[in-house]
């Protein structure tokens, strides 16, 4: 059931991502990076991290893709923008590399992959078990972030904000 | 056997969901026509009541219209779209305590999850993208106007309605919505809304985010007819319109829903327990019909709150999201925070 659940939501997210690449409509470009978001959140369903699917279907699908819509219609990019046409030496070196670094990342995951997955803990991946590592263990860590984000949100209004006269 | 519940759940539940909506489209014209001091719709069967299935055979009928320069798949897929997660939404709320049947153990919700707020939220969230896309895909500017101004909207309004729930999940300490209705067991003072976690001022801030998550009136900018024609479904036709306000509908069963699991009580009876009758089919009858009823009362109260108030201004919504909602809702859950931190109040 679970390995059935797996190769569906894989098949989604893979078909999901070429999508967004291989569109030239900024439109369905978004759209597709939105459901691989929510299929990406349905394989953290199943490894049991519950809180983090939901929080990624919250924040990435439900919140930051609108926002991206939203710019991409004000901005009105409606029809197939011609790209810049790429280069000969682009060309040639973009598959290569991709090619090469693709092998580098598959052979990195395949020597890292445990023969055995350890035994999850009560209550892992809810909000709770979550909350304790991070107001305890990580606590500096979560801060720091806290901090950080707070200082783009200020910057971000002052950039946005009018010049007084 | 698990399975098989869970089937029988789900089919219930969804024919229930279709059944109720159609009744309130019924609803929503008798009521505003007895505001307005008009009869309604009273001629299909006793009371009009059979007209929303006449409704229903004129949508089927209608033309299919697709605009020339529409994005096809996105016009089509649009509607689908509002439906799917409006239903997705209710299923984490609890309707009814756990049941013995035949011996089985029965829990009244379809998906008891942990983190079963955020799963409500997150249907909901994605419930946008049908707007944006059918206001963008239409190739009309009132429907792209339509569906710009929801997607601010609903981002806006998310912000203060999630505060609203933070302090709920301050107080209960958990985020599964069967456990946070089984905190407010006995009389109705229990309640969250009330002396379970003095959270009426978050209670009636969910409910003024939850008109305008729902894009009622007078939060309805998005299909605002005076400017907009009908906003973001102004070209569809037939049942595809239909499958629009179904998912309205459907939105506002699940934000009264979650505004009564969460505030009032969800299935409890509110009366105290040694007044209640013995566990058995009478008391689980009566908290099921505990729980619709303060379904049906939020539902009238959406039409009535229609019928009576004008539509706000679009400047005058944005203000009243950021600058009066969110500072207070934010301010609730720093006080709650405090009370909870000092065991002054939670369960």
């Amino acid at each position: 059931m679970e390995q059935i659940a797996f190769f569906v939501l894989a098949l989604l997210v893979v078909a999901s991502a070429l999508s967004v690449i291989t569109n030239r409509n900024p439109v369905t470009c978004a759209v597709s990076l939105a459901f691989n978001l929510v299929a990406i959140a349905g394989l953290y369903m199943l490894l049991d991290a519950q809180f983090l699917g939901l929080m990624q279907v919250i924040v990435y699908a439900g919140a930051i893709m609108v926002l991206i819509l939203f710019v991409i219609m004000l901005l009105n990019l409606r029809e197939e923008e011609q790209p810049h046409p790429a280069g000969r030496v682009q060309r040639v070196i973009a598959p290569v590399a991709s090619l090469a670094f693709s092998i580098v990342i598959g052979r990195a995951v395949f020597a890292s992959a445990p023969s055995s997955f350890p035994d999850k803990a009560e209550g892992f991946g809810n909000a709770a078990a979550l909350g304790n590592e991070l107001f305890t263990k990580f606590y500096y860590p979560f801060e720091a972030i806290s901090l950080l984000l707070i200082v783009a949100m200020v910057g971000a209004v002052l950039l946005a904000k009018r010049k007084v006269e | 056997m698990d399975v098989l519940i869970n089937l029988i759940k789900i089919i219930g539940v969804f024919s229930l969901l279709m059944g109720l909506v159609s009744v309130m489209t019924w609803v929503e014209r008798r009521l505003s026509a007895i505001i307005q001091y008009r009869l309604g719709p009273n001629r299909v069967g006793p009371f009009g009541l059979l007209q929303p299935i006449a409704d229903g055979i004129k949508f089927i009928q209608k033309e299919d219209i697709i605009p020339a320069e529409a994005h096809k798949v996105f016009y089509v897929l649009a509607p689908a779209l509002a439906v799917i997660p409006a239903l997705c939404a209710f299923a984490v709320i609890p309707f009814g305590p756990t049941v013995t049947i035949l011996g089985q153990q029965v829990k009244l919700v379809i998906l008891d999850l942990d983190g079963g707020l955020l799963w409500a939220f997150a249907a909901t969230g994605l419930g946008v993208y049908a707007i944006v896309l059918a206001g963008w895909s239409s190739n009309s500017k009132f429907s792209l106007i339509g569906g710009l101004r929801s997607s601010a909207q609903m981002v806006s309004y998310e912000l203060p309605m999630a505060l609203a729930v933070a302090s709920v999940v301050l107080v209960s300490g958990t985020l599964r919505p069967t456990e946070i209705v089984a905190q407010q067991a006995g009389a109705f003072w229990h309640w969250n809304a009330l002396k379970g976690g003095w959270q009426l001022l978050g209670f009636v801030i969910f409910t003024i985010a939850g008109y305008a998550e729902t894009n009622r009136t007078p939060f309805d900018l998005p299909e605002a007819e005076g400017e907009l024609v009908a906003g973001y479904h102004t070209e569809y036709s037939g049942m595809r319109f239909a499958a629009f306000f179904m998912a309205e509908y459907i939105n506002m069963m699940t934000s009264s829903a979650l505004a009564i699991t969460l505030f009032l009580g969800g299935w409890q009876l509110g009366i105290p327990e040694a007044w209640q009758p013995q566990p058995g089919w009478l008391l689980w009858g009566l908290q099921i019909g505990a729980f619709f009823a303060k379904l049906a009362f939020f539902q009238i109260l959406y039409v009535w709150v229609r019928w009576t108030l004008p539509r706000f201004r679009y400047d005058q919504l944005m203000n009243l999201g950021w600058k009066g909602l969110l500072p207070i809702s934010l301010a609730n859950l720093a006080v709650t925070a405090i009370l909870v931190a000092y065991d002054l109040v939670g369960h």
